[in-house]
C-alpha cells in the first residue's frame, strides 16, 4: 500500500481555482499518482517536490498550449522562475493569456 | 600511425557554427581549439559538461590535441560521478558555466575568446583513444566503452555519406539532443566535423524556440531530434519552418508521425540506429521502408547468442535488440530484449535499476517493471518494493542520487512480499498479476 502524502496544508499553500485547474491538467497529462487538490502550489516541480523531469515539461508545455493557447519559450524574462512551482507556472500562464 | 584530420571539406572562411545567431568561421574555430588546448590542465581524463554545442566541440578537440580522453557519462547523478571520480581520479570537468559541475571533481571554466585564427587543421592519430562512453551494467558500476579517434571520425563520415547529406551542401544542423550522448555526439558534432557542415551551438527545448532557431538558420538546414520531441513539435506548432533534412533516433518512430513530419516540414526524414557500445550502425527512410540498411563499413552476423555488429568500433558487439536479418546489410528491428528499457530515448536495463533499488538501506526486496506502452505519452516504470517502515520519499530521494530521473518509478508501490519462485526469479506471469492488482486498486 502507498504511503499517504505527509504535507500539512497551510493557508498560504491553498490552491486558487486557476491553480487547481492547472494542477488537474498536469496530473491528467502526466498520469501522476497524487490528487490535484493535494499538490502544494509552492512546492518545487522538479526534484524533491513533484518530481518532474524534462520529458514532463515538454508534455505539460503541449497541454498548456492546447488548453490555454500559451506557447512557452525559454527566453521569457523570468524563465528560471516559471517552472519553480505550480504557483509560478500558473502566474506565467495567466499573464501570457492576457496578451 | 595513420592520422585523420579533425575536420574535413572546409575552407577557412566557411561557417563552422552559429552561436547566439552569430556565425563563427572555421579559422576562428581552429584558432580557439589551439588556444584552449594550451590552457587545459595537464590531466589524462576530462568530463566535458559544456551545454553549448560549439564550446563542447572546441573542448573535445582541444582535449584530443593534448591527448586527453573525454569521459561521457550518460547522466550526472551524484552516484555515477562519485564512481567515475574513484575510477578516474585524474579526471577534471570542463564547463561553460551553464551546468552546475559536481563538487568533488576539479572544474576548468571555459570562456570562448574568438580572437585567434588558424588555417591549419590538426591531424589526430587514428588509434588515439578519444572518448569513453559509459553504459549501465547490472552491478551498478558503469561499463566503459572506449572509442578511438579513427572510429569516431569514420563513423561521422559514414553517417554523412549514408544519409545523403552531401546533396544539401554545407547544411546547418540544429539538434535538440545533448552532445554528450552517443546520438548527439555522432549526428550533431562528428557528422558536422567530418562532413563540412555547420552546427547550431544551442539546444532549443520548447517547440516555439525550435521553430524560431530553425527560421534563423540559412538554408539548407537540418533538424536532428527524437520521437518525443518531434511529436510535441508537430502537435504544438501550427506553422513549421521548411527544412531540408530531418533525422530522428533513440526510440521507434511511428509511421504516422514520420509521414506527418515529412509532409509538414517538406523534407525527407531519416532514422538512424545505434548504441553507445557500437556507435551508429544503420539508417532508413521510414516513409519508404521498414528495413534498416547498415552504414558504410558496418557488417552484421548472427549466431545463437543474437546479432553481432562489427564496424567503426574496434571490436565486435552483441546487439541488445531483437534483429531479423533480411540480407547481408539489411534487417528489421523487433524491439528490446527483455531486460532493456527505453524511456523517451534514454536506455538502461532492469537489472541495473534493480541493483540500485535493492541497495537502498531499508529495502528488503524490490523490482522495477516496464508496463505495456500505449501510443500516447511516455510510459513510465513501476516499482514494487518490500520496505517496512520506510517512507516513499526516502526511497525516491535515494534513487534520485543514483539513477537518471527519467527512470524514477511512477508509482512506487509498497507490497508485503514479491512473488518470487524457488530460483528467486519473478516470472512474467507473477509480474503481470502484480500490475493487474495494482490497477484494480487504483482504478
Amino acid at each position: 500500500m502507498n504511503e499517504p502524502a505527509m504535507q500539512a496544508k497551510l493557508p498560504g499553500n491553498a490552491l486558487t481555482t486557476e491553480e487547481l485547474k492547472l494542477a488537474q491538467l498536469m496530473v491528467s497529462v502526466l498520469n501522476l499518482e497524487i490528487q490535484a487538490a493535494e499538490i502544494d502550489p509552492t512546492a518545487p516541480l522538479f526534484g524533491d517536490g513533484l518530481g518532474l523531469d524534462s520529458i514532463d515539461v515538454l508534455e505539460v508545455a503541449l497541454a498548456i498550449s492546447k488548453t490555454y493557447g500559451v506557447k512557452l519559450r525559454s527566453d521569457d524574462e523570468h524563465n528560471q522562475k516559471i517552472f519553480n512551482s505550480l504557483r509560478s507556472l500558473n502566474e506565467h500562464v495567466q499573464q501570457q493569456r492576457g496578451k | 600511425m595513420a592520422a585523420i584530420p579533425l575536420i574535413r571539406n572546409f575552407d577557412p572562411g566557411a561557417v563552422f557554427a552559429f552561436r547566439n545567431r552569430r556565425p563563427i568561421r572555421v579559422e576562428e574555430f581552429l584558432g580557439e581549439v589551439r588556444r584552449l588546448a594550451d590552457l587545459l590542465p595537464d590531466r589524462r581524463f576530462v568530463v566535458n559538461l559544456c551545454s553549448d554545442r560549439y564550446q563542447f566541440t572546441v573542448g573535445l578537440c582541444a582535449a584530443l590535441l593534448r591527448r586527453q580522453v573525454n569521459l561521457l557519462p550518460p547522466n550526472v547523478t551524484p552516484d555515477l560521478l562519485k564512481r567515475l571520480s574513484l575510477e578516474y581520479p585524474d579526471a577534471y570537468c570542463l564547463s561553460d558555466g551553464e551546468v552546475q559541475p559536481p563538487l568533488q571533481i576539479e572544474t576548468f571554466l571555459y570562456q570562448p575568446a574568438g580572437n585567434t585564427v588558424s588555417a591549419s587543421v590538426p591531424h589526430i592519430p587514428e588509434e588515439q583513444i578519444a572518448v569513453i562512453g559509459f553504459t549501465s551494467g547490472s552491478t551498478g558500476q558503469p561499463t566503459p566503452n572506449p572509442k578511438s579517434w579513427g572510429a569516431l571520425a569514420k563513423s561521422g563520415l559514414a553517417e554523412f555519406e549514408r544519409l545523403g547529406v552531401a546533396a544539401h551542401g554545407n547544411m546547418s544542423v540544429l539538434g535538440t539532443v545533448p552532445q554528450q550522448h552517443s546520438y548527439g555526439l555522432e549526428s550533431t558534432v562528428l557528422m558536422v566535423m567530418q562532413g563540412g557542415l555547420a552546427m547550431h551551438a544551442g539546444r532549443p527545448f520548447f517547440p516555439s524556440d525550435i521553430c524560431a532557431e530553425l527560421e534563423a538558420l540559412p538554408r539548407p538546414r537540418g533538424l536532428v531530434t527524437t520521437p518525443v520531441h518531434l511529436r510535441v513539435l508537430l502537435a504544438e506548432a501550427s506553422e513549421l519552418p521548411a527544412v531540408d533534412f530531418l533525422l530522428c533516433a533513440t526510440a521507434p518512430l511511428s509511421p504516422q508521425l514520420a509521414i506527418e513530419a515529412e509532409t509538414r516540414f517538406a523534407a525527407p526524414l531519416h532514422e538512424i540506429y545505434g548504441c553507445t557500445e557500437a556507435g551508429q550502425i544503420a539508417a532508413r527512410r521510414p516513409t519508404q521502408t521498414q528495413e534498416w540498411s547498415t552504414l558504410p563499413g558496418v557488417s552484421l552476423h548472427a549466431d545463437e547468442k543474437g546479432t553481432w555488429v562489427r564496424g567503426h568500433v574496434d571490436r565486435e558487439v552483441l546487439l541488445a535488440d531483437v534483429i531479423e536479418l533480411r540480407g547481408r546489410n539489411t534487417f528489421l528491428l523487433h524491439g528490446r530484449t527483455a531486460d532493456l528499457v527505453n524511456i523517451a530515448g534514454k536506455r538502461t536495463s532492469l537489472s541495473h535499476l534493480n541493483f540500485h533499488l535493492n541497495s537502498v538501506e531499508g529495502v528488503r526486496d524490490g523490482a522495477f517493471v516496464m508496463p505495456e506502452e500505449d501510443d500516447g505519452t511516455v510510459t513510465r516504470l513501476l516499482a514494487f518494493v518490500v520496505a517496512p517502515g520506510l517512507a516513499s520519499e526516502t526511497i525516491m530521494l535515494a534513487l534520485r542520487q543514483r539513477i537518471d530521473p527519467a527512470f524514477l518509478p511512477r508509482p512506487l508501490c509498497f507490497v508485503e512480499s514479491l512473488p518470487r519462485n524457488e530460483t528467486g526469479k519473478l516470472s512474467r506471469v507473477a509480474v503481470e498479476d502484480l500490475v493487474t492488482r495494482l490497477a484494480a486498486k487504483v482504478g
